[in-house]
C-alpha cells in the first residue's frame, strides 16, 4: 500500500473498530467491513484527514467501494 | 419568529399488528436481524378496505378532537402521502370531505418521508393567508410492500398510519420559530416508487445523504437562532431507522434520549411517522413552556429540512 492508502486504511480501521483492513481492491461492503452508517463517518474522517471538502453530490457509494477507489477520489480532490 | 403556532397533534394507527416473525418468514431473515438493522420489532398494517384517505381522516379527526376545534374553523388542508393508490386525484379532497371541511382548498403533497415536515413548514407561511391549516400525512406502505418477491431491505421497514397537526396563525401550544426546507434531485432514482414497479431503494446512498443532511439542517437552524443542540428539549424526527436516529443524535452532539422514538412499535410509516411521533410525544410529555422542539425529516427526492418551535 502507498502512503495515501495506508492513511485511508487507518481511517477505515478506526471507524470500523477492526484491526485488519481489506485489500486495496476488495469491496468494503461485500466483505462486511463497513455498513452504510459507517461509510458516512468514513467520509467525514476523509475530509478532516486530507483537508478536502466532499460535496453531497459526490456521495455515490460506488466511489467509496474500495481503498483504491477512495484513494483515486481523494487524489482528484487534492 | 413566524406568525404561526402548532395547536396540537393527532394520529391514527391501524389495529393489525405485524410482528417481525411474520416479516422474517417472507424475507428469509431472522427476527433478531430485523431488530438489529432497523430497531423495529413490529409495525401496523391497514385493512384491505382502508385507504390513505380513510387513515388521513381518522388522524385529522383525532387532532381536531384533542384540540377542541370545529371542522368549520379550518381554512386549508394539506395532505402528504407517497403511497396514494391513484395518480390523481390525491387523497386531500376525499379527506376534506370525510372531515366535513366544506369547500376549502385541499392540496396534496406527494412527498414520501419528508412530507409532514414540508407540510408544516408551508403551513407556517400559509396560515397568515388561510387561517387554521390542518396538515395530515398518511401512508399505506403495506400495499407497496405487497409486491413479490419481497425485498428484505424495504419490507422489514415499513408500516401504515397517519399523523396530523393544526397550524394556527394566532395562538397555539407551540410557536414556530423558524423553518428550513431543501430539495436536491441529484439522487432522485435512489429512492423511488415507479407507477409500474416496486419500491427501489439504494440504501447506502439514502443513509449517506440522510446522515449528512439531517444533522446539517438541524445545526444550521439552531445556529441561526443562537441555540445549541443541548438547548433543545426534544427532537422529533422522521422515524426511518433507529440506527439513523442514533447517528443523527451523535452528529448533533446530543444524547439520544432527547430524540423521541416509537419506531420499535410502528416501523417506518414514511411521511406520517414524524407527526405520529409528535402526537405520541405530546400525549405522554408534560408541558414545559419555553422548551425548544426540533422537527427533522429526510426523504425521497431528496427532500429534507428542520423546523424549530418553542412551547408557549
Amino acid at each position: 500500500m502507498n502512503n495515501k492508502q495506508e492513511k485511508i486504511s487507518e481511517i477505515l480501521s478506526r471507524v470500523s473498530g477492526k484491526d485488519e483492513t481489506p485489500g486495496p481492491d476488495e469491496s468494503l461492503f461485500d466483505s462486511g467491513y463497513l455498513d452504510s452508517f459507517a461509510l458516512a463517518d468514513v467520509v467525514a474522517e476523509l475530509e478532516q484527514a486530507f483537508g478536502i471538502s466532499i460535496p453531497d453530490t459526490d456521495l455515490n457509494p460506488r466511489r467509496f467501494e474500495s481503498i483504491a477507489l477512495i484513494e483515486r477520489y481523494v487524489q482528484s480532490k487534492l | 419568529m413566524k406568525n404561526a403556532f402548532v395547536s396540537g397533534f393527532g394520529a391514527y394507527l391501524p389495529s393489525r399488528v405485524v410482528t417481525n416473525a411474520e416479516i422474517a418468514s417472507r424475507v428469509g431473515r431472522t427476527t433478531e436481524w430485523i431488530l438489529q438493522v432497523s430497531g423495529i420489532a413490529e409495525r401496523r398494517y391497514a385493512a384491505d378496505d382502508e385507504d390513505v384517505a380513510d387513515m388521513a381522516a381518522a388522524a385529522g379527526q383525532d387532532c381536531l378532537q384533542r384540540i377542541g376545534v370545529d371542522a368549520g374553523a379550518i381554512g386549508l388542508l394539506l395532505v402528504s402521502s407517497g403511497s396514494s393508490s391513484r395518480r390523481f386525484p390525491g387523497p386531500a379532497p376525499e379527506t376534506a370531505k370525510a372531515l366535513g371541511l366544506g369547500e376549502i382548498p385541499a392540496i396534496d403533497l406527494p412527498l414520501a418521508s419528508a412530507g409532514s415536515l414540508f407540510g408544516m413548514a408551508l403551513a407556517a407561511d400559509l396560515a397568515t393567508a388561510y387561517g387554521n391549516v390542518l396538515v395530515i400525512a398518511s401512508e399505506k406502505m403495506s400495499a407497496v410492500m405487497a409486491a413479490e418477491p419481497a425485498d428484505q431491505n424495504t419490507t422489514i421497514l415499513f408500516g401504515d398510519g397517519a399523523g396530523a397537526c393544526l397550524i394556527s396563525p394566532s395562538a397555539g401550544s407551540f410557536c414556530i420559530t423558524d423553518t428550513l426546507i431543501q430539495s436536491d434531485g441529484s439522487f432522485a432514482r435512489d429512492l423511488a416508487l415507479p407507477l409500474s414497479g416496486p419500491l427501489s431503494m439504494n440504501g447506502r446512498s439514502v443513509i449517506m445523504q440522510a446522515s449528512r443532511k439531517m444533522p446539517r439542517a438541524i445545526v444550521e437552524l439552531l445556529t441561526r437562532n443562537h441555540l445549541k443542540g443541548n438547548d433543545v428539549g426534544a427532537f422529533l424526527l422522521h422515524q426511518a431507522n433507529q440506527n439513523l436516529i442514533d447517528k443523527v443524535a451523535r452528529s448533533v452532539g446530543v444524547e439520544s434520549g432527547r430524540f423521541f422514538s416509537n419506531i420499535e412499535r410502528y416501523g417506518n410509516t414514511s411521511s406520517a411517522s414524524m407527526l405520529i411521533a409528535a402526537a405520541e410525544w405530546a400525549a405522554t410529555t408534560s408541558r414545559e413552556p419555553g422548551r425548544h422542539i426540533c422537527f427533522t425529516a429526510f426523504g425521497a427526492g431528496f427532500h429534507w429540512g428542520a423546523l424549530l418551535a418553542r412551547e408557549c
